[in-house]
């Protein structure tokens, strides 16, 4: 055990002299947060929004009311002519637009039935769809406003359980968690690895009285104290600034977050025993842990929704339980008996991976 | 068994090659405990294979290898302790200083603390590295970076040292100081196996052995490799060497005619008829020269000859 310590000793030196790793470990992370956090906003507020109000009547300006007091909707132009639609959705001015049409008070008094009619811009689609449910939300009270029946055969009350504001925040902030982690641990360890393999420095180890696993865990160690210290500014960040919840034990989420570690370093010395060139030992870590961890993972874009092959590829990546692991605790309060399964997985996958990567890790040149 | 005349590195008809083209083809080779052995050839020679196989860093395809007794492959772990190797591409820590490389590899090789103090006082005195000790290794001067090279696989006094073209790309004068070294080292009583592409270096070895497409052309102490060498020499001493060797060469008379720098080998038969015609070529042809004489073969020009043979 004692031949890994000059080993840690030599990297900690190694990346304490390197400004830039330093920055990647310490700086992006937090860069990253705020960007993330204020960014990737999925509430829909203040949707601008055109209406032509074509029926001019107390009926009709009480709809409108409705859309511009709700808090989601905010009036920007009163449409004249239906030519204007076109070019105000072009020109974005706009984002939906509400019509309504001449004979509207008229067919509610005379006929009880009515009908308006809502353009969406659908090229955001995400934004698109949001605005679709909330319109019909609105209508769906107004209609029943309208109507004379006091009382409907079935109502729908929902409530909104672990993040009831709807915060983005609250679901970015442990997904982020779960990519950093990702990066740091994989994308680093890869690169320092196969750095000594390029400039040659491996042929001196080798030739040394170490053994392969004191050569890897005396490199992956200072990175793995590394991440946990980002991981740690991230969630204090998270926590005071952005005001994520902590509903569960954070003794259970350091815990199993160590697991997640290993996994993604698992990855990173893998990595380092294909790839001959820091560059190379880069891209396969970017496109086989960054990319899938932030795109397939469920961070931004739920699973559910994915297509069934990706839905696949997305059980497989590690992010994708991780996600599940630290929102459960983070937003639900899970405990154990909850996680187990994804802790499984992680464990076993961390385990397959080392064993290959010890296997792989070559002690002579050819 | 006298311990000087055991083998510390046995070599038998050793086969190594990558991908099909071979880097040594069936090389035996023997290095008794307290020579300074030089392996001299071009870049391509095989010679980084071949001690990459003594350090068990590559497997041979064939043949038996062993170094202080042992398997390199098989036995690896029973004589890293024993060996000191500086391989061809300077392999320390560029962000590291002098120093800290040193401290990293006395600590890998789990030197305890009181020597590893002295050891690196004296060594730091040796390679007269001292006033750099806080410098950043890629700071360093060529001939530098060598001497520390060598420091740090000295810390931990190997029996065998094994050293890659230590000179390649070191200026004049710190090539004369590395080869100081390795004299007091070889005194010390360490085996030094050195590899290099000068000729002039291998006459400072005690044992050499001329490497050329894998194979060894020619073994033992250098007397014994130039006394090979079938010809008689003569050199001409000329400012219009290029011009001379144009002259000369397409003379059947010759054995071999060739140029090096302010001076061109010709190697011939018989010296007395040798030195006449070209002193009749080089008038003819309006050379004017210093110097035609006879003179002694050098290792260069057994290798060249050794070389033609082969071709």
């Amino acid at each position: 055990m004692l031949g890994i310590l000059p080993v840690i000793r030599k990297e900690f030196i190694h990346i304490w002299r390197d400004p830039r790793t330093l920055a990647i470990i310490i700086l992006m992370p937090i860069l990253q947060l705020f960007i993330f956090g204020y960014a990737i906003d999925m509430d829909v507020r203040d949707i601008k929004i055109g209406i032509m109000d074509q029926s001019r009547t107390p009926a009709s300006r009480e709809l409108i009311q409705k859309f511009t007091g709700s808090g989601y909707f905010e009036e920007t132009v009163a449409i004249q002519k239906r030519a204007e639609i076109e070019d105000l959705f072009r020109s974005r001015k706009i984002k939906a637009a509400l019509i309504i049409p001449v004979d509207y008070a008229k067919s509610i008094k005379r006929e009880g039935v009515t009908s308006v009619q809502v353009l969406i811009d659908g090229s955001d689609s995400n934004t698109g769809s949001i605005v679709l449910n909330t319109t019909r939300q609105l209508l769906a009270g107004a209609s029943f406003e309208i109507s004379n029946i006091n009382r409907l055969p079935m109502q729908i009350t929902s409530t909104i359980w672990y993040n009831p504001e709807q915060e983005s925040n609250h679901f970015v902030v442990p997904g982020l968690v779960a990519v950093l982690l990702m990066m740091i641990c994989a994308l680093l360890t890869s690169i320092t690895i196969t750095r000594e393999k390029e400039t040659g420095t491996m042929e001196q180890l080798l030739v040394a009285p170490l053994k392969p696993y004191q050569i890897i865990v005396g490199k992956v160690l200072p990175y793995v104290v590394l991440a946990s210290v980002a991981a740690t500014i991230i969630l204090l960040i998270g926590r005071f600034w952005f005001k994520v919840p902590f509903t569960g034990s954070v003794l259970l989420l350091a815990t199993l977050s160590i697991i997640y570690l290993v996994t993604a370093l698992a990855f990173g010395i893998l990595i380092s025993t294909i790839a001959r060139t820091q560059q190379t030992a880069m891209m396969m870590a970017l496109m086989a842990t960054m990319l899938p961890s932030v795109i397939l993972s469920g961070f931004v874009f739920p699973v559910a929704s994915m297509p069934l092959f990706l839905q696949g590829i997305a059980k497989i990546i590690p992010a994708t339980h991780f996600l599940f692991i630290i929102r459960g605790i983070l937003l639900k309060g899970n405990d154990i008996s909850v996680l187990f399964p994804y802790v499984i997985y992680l464990a076993a996958l961390s385990l397959l991976l080392l064993v290959i990567s010890v296997k792989r890790f070559k002690v002579r040149l050819d | 068994m006298n311990a000087m005349d055991t083998p510390v590195i046995l070599v038998e008809d050793l086969v190594k090659s990558y991908d099909q083209v071979s880097a040594v083809k069936s090389l035996d080779l023997e290095v008794v405990s307290g020579a300074m052995y030089g392996l001299i050839g071009p870049d391509g020679a095989g010679k980084t294979t071949l001690l990459r196989v003594l350090c068990g860093l590559l497997t041979p395809d064939s043949g038996e290898v062993q170094v202080l007794g042992f398997n390199p492959i098989t036995e690896l772990a029973r004589i890293k302790d024993a060996i000191g190797y500086m391989p061809q591409r300077f392999s320390l820590y560029p962000d590291l200083s002098v120093a800290e490389n040193m401290r990293f590899f006395a600590d890998i090789y789990r030197i305890p603390k009181q020597e590893r103090i002295e050891r690196t006082e004296r060594l730091m005195q040796f390679s007269r590295l001292e006033p750099f000790k806080d410098r950043m290794a890629h700071a360093l001067s060529g001939g530098m970076k060598q001497k520390l090279a060598l420091s740090c696989t000295l810390m931990h006094t190997p029996k065998l040292l094994i050293l890659d073209e230590p000179t390649t790309g070191v200026d004049p004068v710190s090539r004369v100081e590395f080869w100081n070294i390795l004299r007091e080292l070889k005194d010390q009583g360490v085996t030094i196996l050195v590899t290099t592409p000068y000729m002039d270096e291998a006459s400072l070895c005690d044992r050499a052995a001329l490497m050329y497409d894998g194979k060894i052309l020619a073994e033992g102490t250098p007397d014994q490799i130039t006394e090979r060498y079938p010809n008689k020499l003569i050199r001409v001493i000329t400012e219009e060497a290029h011009s001379a060797a144009e002259a000369l060469k397409p003379n059947e008379a010759f054995e071999s005619v060739e140029l090096y720098g302010d001076r061109v080998h010709v190697a011939v038969r018989e010296t007395a008829r040798g030195i006449d015609l070209i002193k009749e070529l080089l008038g003819r042809n309006n050379v004017t020269y210093d110097s035609v004489a006879k003179c002694e073969p050098h290792l260069e020009d057994i290798f060249v000859h050794l070389v033609k043979q082969e071709e």
